[in-house]
């Protein structure tokens, strides 16, 4: 399902509101039957030390009926493969708000692709991603090739764009 | 190198002037840059100790990184004290540390044992942190591993007194996360630190407290801390040191000035030694020297128009405990810590291990994480959930309850939003004088200001 005032520039599933915040849409619900609950891992990238943007995280995706697993700050990129190893989250959500969010997230997501096991598993990254303060318009295409599903940088859409994703997320008995 | 006093000394000889000491939170990686700040702070009319910060490369261990961004001339967030040479330390040092003009140097290292040496190495006798306090909020060492670097390095420091000279160590414990612990919790992590460092050695301790939500619960903090102190450090120099606040700042000036303005002001009526200040810019980049400088003399300034206490100069020895819920609370925490072990070190392991003492919105793997703090209709901080800390939610009868995303936000956000909209209301008044009701800012809540 593509999100109000899309734009597709090249891939179907890529979702866009201008440059703002991007977002692939997770998949459909096909209805609104009950089902499991889905579990998401909230953790940020080896060198961000900030964590009052990963416990708000994790208070907005429990409030939307979600379990949280919350890796907390500066989490290597070993640990963060060997969580998703061992917890099998439905979604992983990297917050960074410490200006390297950019350069580490196409880092990890390298090293994620690298894990055939987890190939499935959605991977989304927000917060205030570069030095600039700023929004960089090639940023969020960048990290979308790179594999994120989506992109919310800081600003005042992203939160709400944030919780239609996650409604949208099915567990994943249904990936 | 001339024996020099300690930063203690120094502290309680402008407590007996009846003096605010204060100090900014400076750090620069080019050494001339620095002595320049340093001189720059001893020179502001104002009573001032100076302060060399690390870079966060040097705080975390990774010297390699600090090695290299110095020899590509790359910046860095602080002075990398490890890897420039003694040598380079001591130039920059030379002719300016003196018996007037204590140094301290801050960094934030889980694992401080190579800073500890570089201080010894360069004779600087002024530091501050703690195994909890410089552990649980910044990174993922485990809590066992701080406690034993922790231990080492404060031995090592101590042995400075050998040399003639007195080691002066300051807890960060009252400054947990910076924003939204309640109160009791900060006093008693401070205290506990404390005892920590005087079972290693010490002798010349501060305690530190960092700046809430609430002027009236902040003074009965920073009296339950000196009560506590009182009871349990014992005959050593020990004074208290008052944080400027360190959560979300105003984003006007006007009302980053008058939330500093408060600090100092609060710093004085409850007969706090020394201020650490903070600067208009600080969430948004490292200040200047220039805006350090300001923000000392401002302090200064708001000091000295704040009457002091009576006895303030002599405080009465052995005063009686306060009766406060701060106080009962951090007590009853810091008694339960202690009833764990001898040792205060294993204490505090233990304390975690069991959620006697858990920080709320801590997500260090060795916190539990099962308490949480909100701000009341009084603007007051207080426990939403205690876990397993051995103080109840709230007053007498009260349940636990959950803390909302946007209760959360609201929370995180609550002193730069009442300060923003101060300054907006004091804006609108001098404009529109005429009108009896200003408008209120948007999106303003109920009017928070306590008393």
């Amino acid at each position: 399902m593509n999100l109000p005032g899309a734009v597709s520039p090249t891939d179907p599933d890529l979702v866009s509101t201008g440059h703002r915040a991007v977002a692939v849409s997770p998949g459909a619900e096909p209805d609104g039957s009950r089902r499991p609950r889905r579990k998401v891992l909230v953790t940020t990238v080896s060198s961000d030390a900030h964590t009052w943007n990963l416990v708000f995280l994790q208070k907005v995706i429990e409030e939307l009926g979600c379990d949280v697993v919350n890796l907390g700050p500066c989490v290597p990129d070993d640990l963060l493969v060997s969580a998703c190893l061992e917890h099998r989250p439905d979604l992983v959500v990297v917050s960074s708000v410490n200006g390297h969010g950019h350069q580490d997230g196409l880092r990890l997501i390298r090293r994620v692709s690298e894990r055939s096991e987890l190939s499935h598993l959605p991977f989304v990254i927000g917060g205030k991603l570069g030095m600039d303060g700023g929004e960089d318009e090639d940023r969020p295409a960048q990290l979308l090739r790179a594999g994120f599903r989506g992109v919310f940088e800081d600003n005042p859409a992203s939160l709400s764009l944030f919780r239609s994703f996650l409604a949208q997320l099915p567990s994943g008995s249904e990936l | 190198m001339n024996t020099v006093a300690g930063l203690g000394e120094f502290v309680a000889r402008a407590r007996d002037r009846g003096e605010l000491v204060v100090q900014p939170r400076m750090g620069f990686a080019d050494p001339e840059r620095m002595r320049e700040g340093l001189l720059a702070t001893r020179d502001v009319d104002a009573t001032t100790i100076g302060t060399i910060t690390l870079d966060s490369y040097t705080r975390v261990g990774d010297l390699r990184a600090a090695e290299d961004a110095l020899a590509a001339g790359e910046g860095l967030n602080g002075y990398p004290i490890v890897t420039h040479s003694p040598q380079t330390t001591d130039q920059l040092l030379s002719g300016l540390l003196s018996e007037d003009f204590p140094v301290q140097v801050r960094h934030g290292s889980a694992r401080p044992l190579d800073i500890f040496a570089a201080l010894a190495r360069s004779r600087l006798t002024a530091t501050e942190g703690g195994p909890v306090s410089y552990c649980l909020p910044y990174g993922r060492v485990p809590l066992r591993e701080s406690v034993q670097n922790w231990s080492r390095s404060c031995e090592l420091f101590a042995r400075l007194g050998d040399l003639g000279l007195r080691p002066h160590l300051e807890t960060f414990g009252g400054c947990m996360l910076g924003q939204l612990c309640p109160p009791g919790e900060l006093v008693a992590l401070s205290v506990l630190e404390a005892l920590f460092f005087r079972a290693h050695g010490l002798r010349s301790i501060s305690l530190s407290y960092a700046q809430q939500t609430h002027p009236g619960q902040d003074a009965e903090a920073l009296e339950a801390l000196r009560s506590l102190a009182g009871e349990l450090l014992g005959p050593i120099d020990w004074h208290v040191v008052l944080y400027a606040y360190m959560g979300v700042f105003p984003l006007t000036e006007s009302g980053a000035g008058a939330l500093m303005d408060d600090a100092a002001a609060l710093a004085v009526r409850t007969g706090t030694e020394r201020l650490i200040v903070k600067t208009v810019v600080e969430s948004l980049r490292i200040p200047t020297i220039a805006e350090n400088v300001r923000s000392l003399r401002a302090a200064a300034v708001a000091a000295r128009r704040t009457p002091r206490p009576i006895g303030a100069r002599r405080p009465d020895p052995a005063p009686p405990s306060p009766q406060t819920e701060v106080y009962y609370e951090a007590r009853a925490i810091v008694d339960a810590v202690l009833d764990l072990d001898e040792d205060p070190g294993n204490a505090l392991l233990k304390a975690f291990d069991r959620g006697i003492l858990d920080i709320p919105y801590c997500l260090h793997p060795d916190n539990r994480g099962r308490t949480s703090s909100y701000i009341d209709d009084s603007g007051r901080l207080r426990w939403a959930e205690t876990g397993d800390l051995p103080v109840r939610p709230c007053a007498a009868g009260q349940k636990n309850k959950t803390v909302t995303s946007s209760e959360f936000q609201e929370a995180l956000t609550y002193v730069s939003r009442k300060y923003d909209a101060q300054a907006y209301d004091t804006q609108c008044s001098a404009v529109c004088d005429t009108e009896q009701h200003p408008l209120p800012p948007p999106g303003r809540r109920t009017d928070p200001r306590g008393t």
